[in-house]
């Protein structure tokens, strides 16, 4: 079994490379569908406490659209896409060219992000399954606009039997050279405990 | 134990108690369940994230996260803070599903179980459940204010509503 408490910086090192993976092949497809120039950020790996990892995007009761799927197979985890209500308006606008008001109430305006969620993270893990070699299907994403503590909370349960801890592998993809009206996302992948030995062994990382 | 700043904030998985003219606050609920119990001029409220303190597979765990422990430990130190057993109550809020996944995994059915653990616990105890906010599709953010032993709760689309 390996510890997060004992991560080595060499495991560190290729989680990133994950992140970077994975979200490079997101950002690949975004930059298709809007044909426009998509970056993306280095991924950070945090290994936090719950109320950390919550602090860090904006506190509990900063309103979040996200996107949320469970990965299953050889190593299960939890992702979400993230963006922010003003992040999520202007990405519904680019692409349909039509403006909108109010999220919440639009049901093309939803439609439309949980597709581009549904593209992101499927591009995001399909890339990161042909890397490590391990088998991953992700489930049906599920798109919710709500307080941010409680729609990560739910992603992780799973990872809460076991841990007061989360490894975050968290990536940024966003407009190159935009201002702050850009699109910008989050990435937050978040493997459950089992996984990483999983990782790592398929990655020919020793395990120490 | 006793805190008294004027908004006592609690944690994900965490408790806290106090007592008049404070109130107790915590952020967020969605699938956890906030549990408030209460005796005249004191309050405790907990945070809990999962139904059972025996699911843990990693041990010592942090006894706050789990609804079976926490009731337990609120009601240790209400006890210990000088309530009586017979005057206990309780309000609870939270539960939610925040996704509406088609799916047999019973972690996303998490926000039931940890109401149905709280309502044993409280059951257990004898403590009467004076008022519920629970289940939906939304996230809370709640606060007891124990002068009036109303909570209050606010939601992103439906506003704040007392119980």
């Amino acid at each position: 079994m390996v510890h997060m408490e004992n991560l080595s910086q060499h495991h560190l090192d290729v989680l990133q490379e994950i992140g970077n993976i994975g979200a490079g092949n997101a950002a690949t497809a975004l930059s298709a569908l809007l044909n426009k120039k998509i970056d993306m950020k280095i991924p950070a790996i945090k290994i936090v406490e719950f109320n950390e990892l919550i602090d860090d995007v904006g506190g509990p009761e900063q309103v979040i659209v996200s996107v949320f799927l469970r990965i299953q197979g050889e190593a299960p985890g939890s992702m979400f896409f993230v963006l922010s209500p003003d992040e999520a308006n202007s990405l519904v606008e680019q692409l349909t060219g039509s403006d909108c008001d109010d999220l919440t109430n639009d049901e093309l305006a939803l439609s439309v992000i949980s597709e581009i969620g549904n593209i992101l993270s499927g591009s995001y893990l399909s890339a990161l399954s042909d890397f490590t070699s391990i088998n991953m299907q992700p489930t049906v994403p599920n798109l919710s606009i709500d307080m941010a503590a409680a729609i990560l909370m739910q992603g992780l349960v799973e990872i809460s039997i076991e841990s007061d801890y989360a490894i975050m592998i968290d990536t940024t993809i966003e407009e190159e050279g935009e201002s702050s009206s850009s699109m910008r996302g989050h990435f937050f992948l978040l493997p459950d405990p089992a996984s990483f030995e999983k990782i790592f062994s398929s990655l020919g990382v020793e395990d120490k | 134990m006793i805190i008294t700043e004027p908004i006592v904030k609690v944690g994900i998985a965490d408790l806290k108690i106090t007592n008049v003219p404070h109130s107790l606050k915590t952020s967020g609920l969605g699938s956890c369940v906030g549990v408030v119990i209460y005796s005249r001029k004191l309050a405790g409220l907990a945070h809990v994230m999962l139904p059972d303190s025996n699911s843990s597979k990693k041990q010592p765990s942090n006894p706050m996260k789990y609804a079976d422990s926490a009731i337990d430990l609120l009601v240790e130190h209400l006890l210990l803070e000088g309530a009586r057993r017979s005057n206990l109550q309780a309000k609870i809020a939270g539960g939610a599903h925040m996704f509406s996944f088609q799916s047999n995994n019973s972690m996303l059915k998490i926000g039931d179980r940890n109401v149905e653990a709280v309502l044993a616990k409280l059951e257990q105890y004898h403590i009467p459940l004076i008022a519920q906010d629970v289940g939906g599709s939304k996230g809370r953010t709640i606060e007891f204010n124990i002068e009036t032993s109303m909570l209050k709760i606010r939601t992103v689309n439906s506003g704040i509503v007392e119980i």
